[in-house]
């Protein structure tokens, strides 16, 4: 079997479930004969035909509005934003509509969305292109948002996110699109959502990422084992609603953290992440939960980005300080 | 200065349409539908609508009924776009919409149950694919769309028979972005859409000069290559003559329309609001003679189709209707506080078990 990349992977979902749901729409700007800025789907509309594959109008106001009315009669749209920084406008219908349509009238109405959105740092794009702005939309009740890190992950989780009942917002890492290839059986087989998944087995300390930053977050553990560290790795992959469990039962084996992404620090999900450690397993725990984020600024340019996202070191040097805790300083 | 030469590219018209003057006399021949029967159909439901508004102000008055936008003088637009749709098709209705709502199917007991803090009130139970009560200003315009898109999409794919979304907003909504790109999409994807502008004059506190240069808002239609048609939103048979052919047209196949009825919002804005602040005395006194019901019940008099007798007879009958109402109202249990979760999602995560646990233990 043919080994595939993340992109190809989300592309490979969305031909399934085209294929296998006639109420299955995608749509957004260059979707269709483009396939795609990103060629995610590369294509679709030859084989779906242009009446489920659409090309809209430039307007992402529009592009989440317009899922809303579909999803309400039946339809299971499927809507890109070329990139995350250009989600904004579309914010109204996603959090006053999608969110709510289903609570607003009783289970009379709901929204089966996808709204699916590149993001991340690291391709050298212009500004408003690199932005992880995930908490925003974790914030939000009614939603669930869901990052892959993986082209397994990316296929099962993306049809599991089109299946879903309610609004899902997909972020895909732009950063790892052409990272790694991986076979993946497009046998229809969906991954859970609102589940962790544990990508690496280990006693002492506890990794948590999601998207790119799994990347330097997994190079971090394979050097810490080089020295005598074994971490747990965790993809909590749904972050709202977040699995805390499978982190606290990680925990009571290693009884340290440290959660890495890439969005700034304030009111990221690491927030959350530690919060929900000091509050069900404060006890568990052998030194404070650590950050390794990008810093509360404006994502710079292309020429800093890499100043910006955090980096392997980081995350080794955070992870060694959790080990050291309290360190030589302490009376 | 040399002046260059030009061609003309394009050029529009935008009609107006009107049945009835303000005196209540026929301007021209009306229109098959206009049988005794259904105007006095027009006449029942417009009183009640303005029954329910009047109600309604009151029982916020009395701190029964949370904030309520009232439709005083606008029933004319609510009734007949109301009464032109098929129970198929899907209306799409902005906040300020008791005549067409009560066309629907909607009951009185939920339109008071949403102003009265209530979310079960948006589960219309005869109307069960209409979308609920909007609030945030144009929205629902780009819902309708997207209905209108999946409505075509069941035809066309999935063999469905044909229906229409119609939707509704204020003239204040033709301001927003929203509205435009809506209008743009089911122009160029020639979506089986109606759209009814109830240009009351105002939004709030500001006035419809206030809001564009644009000499009407029907013209907005023209820019998206849509047709665009004025009709007096005062006089109900142009009311729902326009909606019906642009619904009727939205169902073969022609596309979507943009129709600006011209009203003139004869109450605050809301409950919350005292439209003594901006709105001319002059203009008002002046608008009263301009309103829906009274215009068609002259005309129904002239006809000799209605009498003191038979006002006060219907005026009986819709108390009566109102009473129960309330009562229904009044009557319903408050929800319980675990409601909120219960159709935040499908099926609730895990994650949110604990606080639903702790709400439900404080019940």
């Amino acid at each position: 079997m043919a080994q595939i990349t993340l992109l190809e992977a989300v592309t490979q979902a969305l031909a399934h479930e085209l294929g296998a749901d006639p109420r299955v729409v995608v749509f957004g700007q260059d979707v269709g004969v483009n396939g795609g800025v990103f060629r995610a789907t590369e294509g679709l509309q030859k084989t779906f035909g242009p009446e489920r594959v659409l090309d809209t109008p430039l307007a992402e106001t529009m592009i989440a509005g317009i899922a809303v009315g579909m999803a309400t009669q039946g339809l299971r749209p499927v809507a890109e934003f070329q990139f995350m920084g250009f989600i904004y406008p579309g914010l109204d219908h996603i959090l006053n509509h999608a969110a709510r349509y289903r609570n607003r009238t009783r289970g009379r109405l709901s929204c089966p969305i996808v709204y699916r959105a590149p993001f991340g740092g690291g391709i050298h794009a212009p500004e408003h292109h690199s932005e992880s702005t995930e908490a925003i939309f974790a914030h939000i009740p009614g939603l669930r948002v869901v990052v892959p890190s993986s082209p397994a992950r990316a296929y099962g989780l993306l049809l599991a996110a089109i299946r879903d009942p309610d609004p899902v917002i997909f972020l895909e890492p732009k950063r790892i699109y052409r990272a790694a290839k991986q076979e993946v059986p497009d046998n229809g087989e969906a991954l859970p959502l609102d589940r962790c998944f544990v990508l690496r087995e280990g006693t002492d300390i506890t990794l948590i990422s999601w998207g790119a930053s799994l990347k330097e977050t997994l190079e971090a553990a394979e050097q810490l084992a080089e020295e005598g560290i074994e971490a747990e790795v965790i993809d909590p992959a749904t972050l709202k609603p977040l699995d805390i469990h499978t982190v606290i039962d990680s925990l009571e084996k290693t009884g340290r953290c440290v959660v890495v992404h890439e969005a700034a620090r304030f009111g990221g999900l690491g927030a959350e992440i530690a919060a929900q450690i000091g509050e069900y397993a404060f006890d568990l725990l052998k030194a404070p939960v650590q950050r390794v984020t990008g810093y509360d600024t404006v994502m710079p340019y292309y020429q800093l980005e890499n100043n910006y996202l955090p980096d392997t070191e980081q995350v080794l040097t955070a992870a060694r300080a959790t080990m050291d805790y309290p360190g030589e300083g302490a009376k | 200065m040399h002046k260059p030469r030009m061609h003309l590219l394009a050029s529009f018209d935008i009609a107006h349409l009107q049945y009835l003057d303000e005196a209540g006399r026929a301007t021209q021949e009306l229109p098959d539908f206009a049988t005794p029967d259904t105007l006095l159909a027009f006449y029942r439901q417009m009183s009640l609508a303005r029954l329910v508004d009047d109600r309604a102000v009151k029982l916020q008055r009395t701190g029964q009924l949370g904030t309520y936008p009232s439709s005083l003088g606008q029933e004319a637009i609510g009734v007949g776009t109301g009464s032109a749709l098929e129970k198929s098709d899907v209306y799409c209705p902005y906040y300020r919409e008791s005549g067409a709502l009560l066309e629907r199917g909607v009951k009185i007991e939920e339109i008071l149950a949403i102003w009265g803090g209530d979310e079960r009130g948006q589960d219309f139970r005869h109307a069960r694919e209409d979308l609920p009560l909007c609030v945030p200003i144009a929205t629902q315009l780009l819902h309708a769309a997207g209905v209108a898109f999946a409505l075509k999409y069941k035809r066309e794919q999935l063999d469905e028979p044909p229906r229409v979304a119609v939707a509704s907003a204020g003239d204040g909504a033709t301001s927003k972005g929203d509205f435009h790109e809506a209008l743009n999409l089911i122009g160029v994807w020639k979506l089986p859409a109606v759209f009814v502008i109830n240009n009351n004059q105002w939004a709030i506190s500001v006035p419809r000069s206030a809001q564009s240069a644009s000499k009407t808002i029907a013209q907005k239609a023209i820019a998206a290559g849509i047709p665009g048609l004025q009709v007096d939103g005062n006089d109900v048979i142009a009311v729902r003559s326009a909606v019906a052919d642009a619904i009727e047209r939205a169902r073969n196949g022609e596309g979507p329309t943009l129709i600006e009825a011209t009203s003139y919002r004869l109450c605050d804005h809301t409950t919350a609001d005292d439209a003594s602040r901006y709105q001319p005395e002059e203009e008002v006194r002046e608008a009263w003679k301009r309103e829906p019901l009274i215009r068609l019940g002259r005309y129904l008099r002239n006809e000799g189709l209605w009498s003191d007798e038979q006002e006060g007879e219907l005026q009986r009958e819709l108390a009566e209707v109102m009473e129960k109402a309330l009562r229904a109202y009044s009557e319903r249990a408050k929800d319980k506080p675990t409601a909120m979760f219960d159709h935040l999602y499908a099926r609730l995560p895990e994650a949110f078990l604990e606080q639903y646990d702790q709400l439900a233990g404080e019940q």
